[in-house]
């Protein structure tokens, strides 16, 4: 093995040097300086981006790293969305309480990531454990960043222990696959799968640890306190890049590793799928608090990215990929909206706080409910796009009623989206939410987002390429 | 570039004109600009195809044009004309236009109601010149979501109730549209999502018997087809004036137009299969809406229960499947959505005067605003099918239509649904015998105006269209009869 293979991993090693730099900034930079961190974190970030520009097939260290085309998009749209996340950081970070300790914020950001790219461009079960356990225990510090409050700690101790019991089952499983093929690298492994029951038992705790991260019924219990508990930033970041980067690995996986146990896992997926849009959206209804019901929202649109993991094809894998990307500029733009007002009014974040939001500040109005309408599937906005790739995608793998299914799911979703547009245009409130102006980062990510709930649906390039990637 | 994509192309520059404009003054301004030169744009698109169709064009659909776009799926935006869509595209535009005078007055937020009112008209047209399954439901949708905030905002009685019951019934609709259209798309071998091309391929019968329904109930909530009409009573009663009358007028129509074009026109196994089912379901929608307005006594309600009884008629004719009740049809969308669009311009106007929609409380109105109480007259004879207004053109061609039919079952039907044309006499006569005659009720309307001028325009050129059309009819059927011809030529086979 040559040890000179560890430079051809472009992505990780521009993406380890933005952490170490990010790192000796935040050790070094003298305390009136500090304000250069959040530029500097965008601007490496923005950087770092390029070296994901290219994408090609890399395998390295004899098929224990494995990064295809659709991998290194991947990684590109993990990059653009968490400079989005750092660009609606700034409010948060610069107050009092937190403004001291704002670079390891980044930090543990970039480390996370770091974690997803390994997870993404795994080749063997170890490096892919790797990834996950690099992406899940930073994630715990992140939830926990706001200690002093109750909510923030106890969310981090929620999300730690179940991060831990998951990876734990998953280890689990994942020593039966060693157990019964005798090998852990994704190459060889289909091979030597038959289907035995351990296999399949092997299989389910695979899952299991993966759903845990996605957040599928029945393992989304901790979602909801999570999300309530975490700084708005940090539930913005989870509920879209984490949960990215694991349904792209769980694609991957489920159809090169495990392809000879389709059937078995596409069953399996079906009634995960239903049960997790049905059984979210339910839920979602009843949610006052905004934050819980983005939660919701999110663990339901996870059941919708893993329609386009059914079908098992390169076309699905293309929608998968779209529907993250398009998932990941709507979600943050509504999270951004929440974001900010809950960072000018204290603490705002139930719906009856957005009663006439409109009144007050109708273009932060308007972004949420784009934002909210992509996020429901109305056109011409992207999620209209996204929702109909998956669902033709699975449709066309013969999933008739699951599709059935889910789309009248998408008439609950409608409702309680709706409920929020109806907050803020239509139920009467003598004191709304005074107008304020937000911070210029902010404002340049929401209208990133807002752009990309446009441009990503109506230009269909995006798809072209995603498509043609994924049949390289 | 194709003169089709002018529908869509001036509906953008009015919403990007009207995102900049910064007073009342210039909104009206875009506005009136804008629905005028739709106007133009269809009755100049109305005389080209006709003078095209005399010189020989024979083509199915004429000024078709297709651009890729999602080429993996096959979806192109693709479009195309027959004398159906010409039709509607002129019906879209006048409602267009008229709604624009007859909410000239509306406040707050003129300017955003405008955006969402445009977004509404750009859906309209662009459902009605797409021929490619996908741009089409993409049209459609756009359609229907203005609708909750236009009703939520600028509605009024229990307008959140309304627009939520609305939005959910459509999009539930839609719901199973996407999946049939799927289906028929994978159907059809999955190469082209274009409707002329598909309805050259053959569907396979196992997957017509199962995607015939699902469209036909997706564009049949729509169309208000029995039991899925609900919605429409609660929504047309709140909405604001002009969105009731492109509502009822145009939206509705959107159905009875995907029911023939997609679900008939392409599954014309499935619509042997399962046409008697909805025949019932239709007549049900004809009989009923008629006998629920009968008892009503909110002017908003009568007359969206009389839409209900009308657009099922569309419905029905279709089913009957015949030239000329297909023809019927057609026309009857034409004039329903003309005189209903009147109705609810008046009834608007006349709400707008005394703030009741109550029967009991309005009397001798005739007197009091003369222009408006005329108008109400003449909509409410169009109605029952007066000869000379436009509604008794399409409901004698569509009940002469459905006739044709030698059998018992549809006959009996025939039979059944005309009994409505009374009830609707009985309904519109008490109204206008109750409310525009007799002594003054409330003398606080003593002191009530009659029409302003932008009132006057909208209610005179409705009332130009129905005369129009019941006095010269010939035209419209040219223009129909022979565009129905290919889609009944797939049904008859």
């Amino acid at each position: 093995m040559d040890i000179t293979e560890i430079l051809r991993m472009n992505a990780e090693l521009s993406l380890a040097a933005v952490f170490v730099l990010m790192f000796l900034l935040d050790l070094f930079l003298p305390a009136q300086q500090r304000h250069w961190l959040r530029p500097m974190a965008c601007i490496l970030l923005a950087v770092q981006l390029l070296a994901t520009l290219w994408p090609e097939e890399t395998v390295l260290f004899g098929g224990m790293y494995h990064s295809t085309p659709m991998a290194s998009v991947l990684k590109s749209i993990l990059s653009i969305g968490t400079l989005l996340v750092f660009l609606q950081a700034g409010t948060w970070l610069d107050r009092d309480d937190t403004r001291h300790k704002q670079g390891e914020f980044y930090v543990l950001t970039l480390s996370t990531l770091l974690g997803m790219y390994f997870m993404v461009s795994a080749g063997h079960f170890l490096l892919f454990f790797l990834g996950l356990e690099l992406a899940t225990v930073p994630m715990a510090c992140l939830v926990a960043f706001d200690k002093y409050k109750g909510h923030s700690a106890e969310a981090g101790a929620k999300f730690i222990l179940s991060a831990l019991f998951s990876s734990g089952i998953f280890l689990y499983g994942i020593s039966m696959i060693y157990g019964t093929v005798g090998t852990l690298y994704f190459a060889d492994i289909p091979a030597a799968l038959t289907g035995t029951p351990l296999q399949i038992l092997a299989l389910v705790f695979f899952f299991s640890g993966l759903a845990f991260k996605l957040s599928l019924v029945p393992f989304h219990l901790w979602t909801a306190d999570t999300y309530q508990g975490a700084p708005t930033t940090v539930g913005a970041y989870l509920s879209v890049i984490s949960k990215g980067a694991a349904a792209f690995a769980l694609m991957a996986i489920l159809t090169k590793v495990f392809a000879p146990m389709t059937e078995q896992w596409s069953q399996m997926l079906c009634i995960i799928i239903v049960a997790t849009i049905t059984v979210a959206n339910l839920f979602a209804i009843r949610q006052n608090h905004l934050k819980r019901f983005m939660a919701f929202s999110s663990i339901s649109q996870a059941g919708y990215i893993l329609l386009a993991v059914l079908s098992g094809t390169p076309q699905g894998m293309a929608s998968l990929v779209y529907y993250i990307v398009v998932y990941i500029v709507a979600n943050l733009a509504v999270f951004g909206v929440i974001n900010a007002i809950e960072q000018h009014t204290h603490g705002k974040v139930c719906r009856e706080d957005y009663n006439g939001l409109y009144q007050t500040n109708p273009r932060l109005t308007m972004v949420m409910t784009l934002a909210l309408f992509s996020l429901a599937g109305i056109p011409p906005f992207a999620g209209f796009f996204s929702k109909f790739f998956v669902f033709a995608s699975a449709f066309h793998s013969g999933y008739y009623v699951v599709v059935f299914i889910a789309l009248v799911n998408t008439i609950i979703s409608l409702y309680y989206y709706l409920l929020i547009v109806k907050a803020m245009f239509i139920v009467p409130n003598e004191t709304p939410i005074a107008t304020f102006r937000t911070a210029a980062p902010m404002r340049l990510s929401l209208l990133a987002c807002v752009a990309g709930i446009f441009v990503l649906g109506i230009v269909s390039s995006i798809y072209q390429l995603l498509n043609d990637t994924a049949l390289l | 570039m194709n003169v089709l994509s002018l529908f869509v192309l001036i509906p953008l520059l009015m919403l990007a004109a009207l995102w900049a404009a910064r007073s009342v003054g210039q909104v009206r301004g875009v506005m009136v600009t804008g629905a005028s030169l739709l106007l133009i744009l269809s009755v100049w698109l109305a005389t080209d195809y006709i003078g095209l169709r005399h010189s020989g064009a024979a083509d199915e659909m004429i000024y078709t044009a297709s651009v890729s776009w999602y080429a993996p799926l096959h979806i192109c935006y693709s479009v195309g004309v027959d004398g159906i869509s010409v039709v509607m595209l002129l019906l879209s535009s006048i409602i267009v236009f008229t709604g624009t005078f007859a909410s000239w007055r509306l406040k707050p937020l003129t300017k955003e109601y405008f955006l969402w009112f445009t977004l509404l008209s750009l859906g309209v047209f662009g459902f009605f010149i797409s021929t490619d399954l996908f741009t089409m439901f993409m049209f459609y949708e756009v359609a229907l979501i203005p609708m909750y905030l236009l009703i939520g905002v600028w509605g009024s009685g229990r307008k959140e109730y309304a627009a939520m019951k609305l939005t959910l019934m459509l999009m539930g609709g839609s719901a199973f549209l996407l999946i049939g259209i799927l289906g028929i798309f994978y159907g059809a071998g999955g190469t082209t999502m274009n409707l002329l091309e598909i309805a050259r391929l053959h569907i396979p019968y196992e997957m017509q018997r199962l995607f015939f329904p699902l469209i036909f109930l997706g564009f049949g909530v729509l169309g208000a087809l029995f039991p899925f009409h609900t919605w429409s009573p609660d929504g047309h009663a709140s909405a604001p004036t002009a969105v009731s009358m492109l509502h009822a007028g145009v939206l509705m129509k959107l159905g009875g137009y995907g029911c023939f074009r997609v679900a008939m026109y392409l599954m014309p196994e499935g619509a042997a299969l399962w046409g008697d089912v909805f025949l019932v379901l239709t007549t049900i929608s004809v009989i009923y809406g008629a006998f629920s307005a009968v008892v009503q006594t909110d002017l908003k309600y009568i007359n969206a229960y009389s839409s209900v009884s009308h657009c099922g008629l569309v419905l029905f004719a279709l089913l009957m499947m015949t030239r000329t009740s297909c023809t019927g049809a057609i026309l009857q969308m034409l004039s329903h959505g003309l005189m209903t669009a009147l109705f609810f311009a008046l009834i608007g106007m006349i709400y707008g005067r005394t703030h009741t929609r109550d029967v009991r409380l309005m009397g001798g109105l005739m007197k009091i605003m003369p222009f408006l109480a005329v108008g109400y007259v003449i909509a409410g004879l169009a109605n029952l099918g007066l000869p000379g207004l436009s509604g008794f053109v399409a409901e004698m061609t569509v009940f002469v239509g459905s006739f044709q039919n030698d059998d018992t079952f549809h006959r009996v039907c025939t039979l059944v649904a005309t009994t409505s044309i009374v009830v609707t006499a009985v309904y519109i006569l008490r109204v206008v015998g109750k409310i525009l005659y007799g002594s003054v009720q409330n003398p606080e309307h003593l002191k009530l105006t009659d029409a302003t001028w932008d009132e006057r325009v909208a209610v005179i050129c409705l009332i130009a269209c129905v005369a129009g059309l019941g006095l010269a009819p010939f035209w419209a059927s040219d223009l129909i009869s022979q565009s129905v011809e290919p889609i009944i030529s797939q049904l008859i086979k």
